[in-house]
């Protein structure tokens, strides 16, 4: 037995235990959660720990191997950076959902059966939720609301593929499931939602964005990595994965080129980077794998590291459409600078941390002669450095200068933005250390001078490309609007069914309430106050109109009510009704 | 003037001055030149054919983005762009 605890348990308690410090204690214990939690994790030999029965199958709080350790240790490093960021933070509400939020992503990615997956998947949903939400503006409640739901449907999806799962084969074991069964597709269209796939993905760039600015650091690291490390362990090799993950790199870089909020430009980039995961689990082999774990692995930190440049940017200016920002250099210039290590780190600069990894999905693309492929990764290359590279800098530190004067940001925000710096440049310096702790040996080396100067002569000219355009007047014009993407069909849909639904439903009701509450009833009682009378009168209406003999409806009708209201019937009307349903009910069993 | 006022604020940055915008600019039009006059003298080795083909990556790179930027403004913006409130009704 080991002398460890399950890898999530102390984010998770702890952080639940968060709201009972104040001050310096509370801001020291957001600190040591994942650093604890990450000397933890060191303790734990591979293999599967913490196994007890359930239904039937078993479920294993931790199996360690080092696909899910490489995971394990990027997550804590990113908690511990996020929580450095966010050390500012007194709001409960985020400083519990950060720290919950990371812990789930660590319990998902070592969970070694579905169902422990799944309540860690939930938690994900559940926690990540309140960060968007604490934001606490409508657009925040509006975003964290979808959010929810999305991530709530595709919840449900997996559970679904999960059982359907369970039941067929009798395993709960999180291992290969590969595509072919009803329930594989469930479990993967379930992860895809996660993942951000192309018409899956806007809840992602709906609420990246609209999340409070520390919420974000947090969001942008562990949803879509643990999708990918699922990926990773179900469906690796995966052919649909390859088609999936070229869209993603390439559709929205297009968005991100016209898109005004940087955040959303950073989401949008997002989405591109996670692409190039994508298709490396998709093709499948040892050196896609490990580019996808290794591009995995840098992208937390660099995406996290231009998140948090723009948090910084919002928090001191409160604003982050490129339209208000410019010329921020003057003011922020730690923060520039670190922001532009970060667009060097995604856009693959030789040096920095990009470069060693995307470079193995691309190489392993044309290892497998995968031209078209390829051709779309290279182009995907240029425009992240484009629009993610260029554009974020460009706008907000540099460009026009907007004339907003602020202080530079706090210290504990640099000190996280200079250690993920850092991180980038030694990673893109010294690629081996990454290379050992991957899932499969490799002696991959990404300096060559052919590749150095091919990835150059790709960005210098994207460079060119984009000052050219930017001195014509061609690139452009940031402009203050709303751009329209597959949220589209349950943001305006949801109206446009909303608003079929009342009109048909309503219609429906309101035609039933004229025909059956008013006029049926009001015939039905005018019928029943004299059934007997009214039974004569139309019967003798009928037979008059059918014979064509002489009318003499008002003095027969007189005849008739003087009648049944003195009573005056051989034969009582209950009486008759009774046999008649006798009647009726004897032809029926007769007729049997 | 109060004397309140930040004077650092009053320091000109760098880019305010046209000839630094300029220098950038001849830097990244030299960077442009050398790199693709390398591919003159160093033969790329590549695992598609095209890859070690004079200027491959470079004319790649420049109409890629070219491309880009087109396709976003003329075809991507008309289409999905609407009024930041479109959303707010």
């Amino acid at each position: 037995m080991i002398n460890a605890l399950p890898p999530a348990v102390i984010m998770i308690l702890g952080g639940l235990l968060v709201p009972l410090f104040k001050g310096r204690a509370k801001q020291a214990l957001l600190l040591l959660l994942p650093v604890i939690s990450f000397i933890n994790l060191l303790q734990l030999p591979h293999g599967s720990h913490w196994v007890y029965p359930f239904l039937g199958d078993q479920i294993i709080l931790a199996r360690v191997d080092k696909l899910s350790l490489i995971f394990g240790y990027i997550f804590h490093l990113v908690a511990f950076l996020s929580a450095l960021y966010a050390l500012h933070v007194k709001d409960n509400v985020q400083n519990v959902a950060g720290t919950v939020y990371a812990g789930a992503a660590i319990g998902a990615v070592f969970a070694g059966d579905m169902f422990t997956l799944f309540v860690f998947w939930e938690m994900l949903t559940i926690s990540a939720t309140f960060l968007i939400l604490a934001r606490r503006t409508e657009r925040a409640l509006g975003a964290g609301f979808r959010y929810f739901m999305v991530h709530v449907a595709g919840g449900l999806c997996l559970l679904a593929g999960i059982i359907m799962h369970v039941s067929q084969t009798g395993s709960a074991a999180f291992d290969l499931i590969g595509l072919g069964t009803t329930a594989s597709w469930f479990i993967f269209v379930g992860i895809g939602v996660n993942c951000a796939w192309p018409f899956l993905h806007p809840w992602l760039t709906d609420a990246y964005p609209e999340a409070t600015i520390t919420g974000t650091i947090f969001l942008s690291a562990f949803t879509t990595k643990t999708a990918i490390y699922a990926l990773a362990r179900a469906f690796p090799g995966t052919e649909e994965l390859i088609f999936i993950g070229g869209a993603m790199a390439a559709f929205p870089i297009f968005y991100a080129v016209i898109e005004n909020d940087l955040r959303r430009v950073l989401a949008y980039s997002l989405i591109n980077q996670v692409g190039f995961m994508v298709v490396g689990i998709g093709i499948g082999t040892a050196l896609s794998i490990n580019g996808a774990v290794a591009h995995a692995f840098n992208d937390l930190l660099f995406k996290g590291l231009l998140f948090m440049t723009m948090g910084a940017v919002m928090y001191r200016t409160g604003k982050i459409n490129a339209t208000d920002l410019g010329g921020l250099y003057k003011s922020m210039p730690w923060t520039c600078g670190f922001c532009i290590v970060g667009a060097a780190s995604i856009s693959a600069f030789p040096l920095f941390s990009g470069f060693v990894s995307k470079s193995m999905v691309m190489e392993a693309a044309a290892h497998g002669d995968m031209r078209w492929l390829w051709f779309i990764l290279l182009f995907a290359s240029a425009g992240v450095f484009h629009h993610a590279g260029i554009k974020i800098p460009f706008f907000a530190f540099f460009s026009h200068d907007s004339g907003i004067r602020c202080k530079e940001a706090p210290r504990h925000m640099l000190l996280a933005m200079g250690i993920s710096a850092i991180l980038c440049i030694l990673i893109g310096c010294f690629p081996q250390y990454l290379y050992s702790m991957l899932p499969y040996a490799t002696d991959y080396q990404p300096y060559s001078i052919s590749h150095v100067l091919a990835q150059s002569q790709l960005l210098v000219f994207s460079a060119l490309a984009f000052t050219l355009l930017l001195l014509a007047g061609i690139y452009p014009a940031e402009i203050r609007s709303v751009n329209v993407d597959a949220d589209w069909i349950y943001r305006k849909g949801g109206h446009q069914i909303y608003r079929f639904c009342k009109w048909a439903f309503n219609g429906i009701n309101d035609w039933a309430d004229r025909i059956f509450v008013q006029q049926f009833t009001k015939l039905l009682a005018q019928f029943f106050e004299e059934p007997g009378g009214n039974l004569q009168k139309y019967g003798y209406r009928l037979w008059v109109e059918g014979c064509g003999i002489p009318d003499d409806q008002e003095h027969v009708g007189k005849k008739i009510d003087s009648r049944s209201r003195t009573a005056a019937y051989p034969v009582g009307v209950g009486v008759l009704l009774a046999v008649m349903i006798l009647a009726l009910a004897s032809l029926l069993l007769y007729l049997r | 003037m109060s004397k309140h006022t930040i004077s650092t604020d009053e320091k000109p940055g760098m880019f305010d001055k046209p000839q630094n915008v300029k220098r950038v600019l001849y830097a990244l039009f030299t960077c442009v030149v050398l790199l693709l006059s390398i591919d003159l003298f160093y033969h790329k080795h590549g695992i598609f054919t095209w890859e070690s083909s004079f200027g491959f990556y470079s004319v790649y790179g420049f109409v890629a983005c070219v491309i880009l930027v087109i396709i976003a403004k003329y075809v991507l913006r008309p289409l999905v762009m609407r009024k930041e409130d479109y959303y707010n009704d």
